[in-house]
């Protein structure tokens, strides 16, 4: 276990103007607020879901729902995973059919993860499109995937590991890259 | 990784289990009661897993929550009924055990009136093995669903004074609750007449009183048992009518408590007999969502034994 960070891609500066910039990016895209709805993966995506949320919400006047997603259920590798304690809460009480849900993680890696929300989020109904926001994009794709917005893209070796810090969690805005378990 | 598998191929009983165990599977489990409230109920977590529910003795309700929980896995199920299975051919468990499992299952959930037999059905089988009751000894996914239910009424556990009333002796719920209720910290009280309670029943860490009312003015919780008819006609039980008004919980005993406790049962009740009709109209939805609690806590029991690594 633990993480050895060899260098610090983001500070807690960068990482507001990108979720300032990706609020942005998705008004213009959508052309408005109206119809967005955003679902967090569990459990740094959520608060990166609430971020943008807020920040939209300065921008445009209107809220914005926020849900949360546990893809544990929907994973196709839970051989190899933690069983029944490793599973968070997934919370989405509002209606997806017909809105724009923009799914948010922090790292965007196999494209695995993404997939298995997708799978969620079609049981919850039939969103008219779904689009996906990163805060990272770290290559090594195995899934035709790919975001729709992209906080940094960085390029990395297999080997290495990005590791995402929130404040909400972990008391601190960073994102570094080094090598170790405790990181995707 | 945060939160590991339990690390348990099988669910024999309480006792296999510990505090954090215990926890891990009521934390689950919210998680799990979550999926039963969406449009859809049904993840595909166990896909391609089979689970074989092996019942040689009548159930409904544990039969079916765990063929619902199965299924919202997305885990297929297949039901074997004693009466109409080669078991009546006087096939032994053994034999029967293996046959079923040669088919490529990967868990089976028994229910037996032996006990021990889920155990003996361990070294038998290479599948994964879950109690859904044996005997007299245990039913450890009820005392997992009680434990869930008082925690999601109450807020928690440790602490708590639960009262058990009724035929202790013979029942595999109290017993599986008793061992429950003491390792997460809880207080338990015995509410029986001694014939109905088991020899030396103090050093299960619980106390002991022939006095209902004296238990109602103490505990927090009220565990009412099922009278088993079939017992009723057992030398050490008492008639029907002395029972009811000695441990029965009356209309008068419920209206004269200025704090009533959260009152539970492990279905289905005999009204007139263990609660007053009134009384059980007016408690029904706590033990509705005992009813509820099952399917959650039996799919995170499932999703721990079959969804971990394993080799």
């Amino acid at each position: 276990m633990g993480f050895n960070a060899r260098a610090k891609v983001l500070e807690a500066d960068d990482i507001a103007r990108i979720v300032k910039r990706i609020s942005h990016e998705i008004l213009e895209r959508n052309k408005g607020a109206g119809g967005i709805t955003l679902v967090g993966i569990r459990t740094r995506g959520v608060f990166l879901a609430r971020r943008l949320a807020r920040t939209i919400e300065e921008i445009e006047g209107n809220p914005v729902e926020v849900g949360e997603l546990d893809v544990s259920f929907y994973r196709d590798d839970i051989a190899t995973r933690g069983g029944a304690a490793a599973i968070g809460i997934t919370n989405i009480d509002f209606d997806i059919n017909d809105k724009q849900v923009i799914i948010v993680d922090d790292v965007l890696y196999t494209g695995r993860t993404t997939r298995a929300a997708m799978d969620a989020l079609m049981d919850f109904g039939r969103p008219h499109v779904i689009q996906l926001a990163v805060l990272v994009d770290r290559g090594h794709r195995e899934l035709p995937i790919r975001a729709d917005y992209v906080g940094k893209n960085l390029p990395t070796a297999g080997d290495e590991k990005v590791k995402v810090s929130l404040v909400e969690v972990d008391g601190v805005d960073t994102v570094e890259i080094g090598e170790g378990n405790d990181a995707r | 990784m945060p939160g590991k598998s339990n690390g348990h191929k099988h669910l024999l009983s309480i006792t296999d289990l510990d505090e954090a165990d215990i926890m891990k599977y009521l934390d689950s489990a919210r998680s799990f009661a979550e999926v039963s409230s969406r449009p859809v109920k049904k993840v595909p977590a166990l896909r391609g897993r089979t689970i074989v529910n092996l019942f040689m003795e009548a159930s409904t309700r544990t039969r079916m929550s765990f063929e619902v929980a199965a299924k919202r896995l997305s885990a297929d199920v297949m039901n074997f009924q004693t009466s109409t299975s080669s078991l009546s051919k006087g096939e032994s468990l053994k034999d029967t055990g293996k046959t079923i499992v040669a088919m490529g299952v990967d868990a089976v959930v028994i229910r037996c009136a032996s006990a021990g037999a889920p155990h003996l059905l361990t070294d038998w089988v290479d599948a994964s093995v879950i109690n859904a009751g044996d005997g007299m000894h245990e039913h450890p996914t009820q005392a997992l669903l009680d434990l869930f239910t008082i925690r999601e009424r109450l807020g928690g556990l440790r602490g708590l004074k639960v009262a058990i009333v009724g035929d202790i002796d013979h029942s595999r719920v109290a017993r599986s609750n008793i061992h429950a209720l003491n390792k997460v910290g809880a207080e338990v009280m015995l509410v029986a007449p001694r014939s109905l309670l088991p020899d030396q029943v103090e050093r299960m860490g619980v106390t002991v009183t022939g006095s209902l009312d004296e238990a109602l003015t103490w505990c927090d919780v009220l565990y009412l048992l099922r009278i088993q008819m079939e017992r009723v006609n057992e030398s050490r039980f008492p008639s029907l009518r002395e029972y009811t008004l000695q441990y029965g919980l009356t209309q008068t005993r419920w209206s004269r408590l200025k704090r009533k406790p959260l009152v539970m049962h492990p279905g289905p009740m005999n009204r007139g007999v263990e609660i007053a009709s009134g009384v059980a109209d007016e408690v029904e939805s706590v033990i509705t969502g005992q009813v509820s609690a099952g399917v959650a806590v039996r799919m995170a029991v499932l999703y721990d034994i079959l969804g971990g690594s394993r080799d």
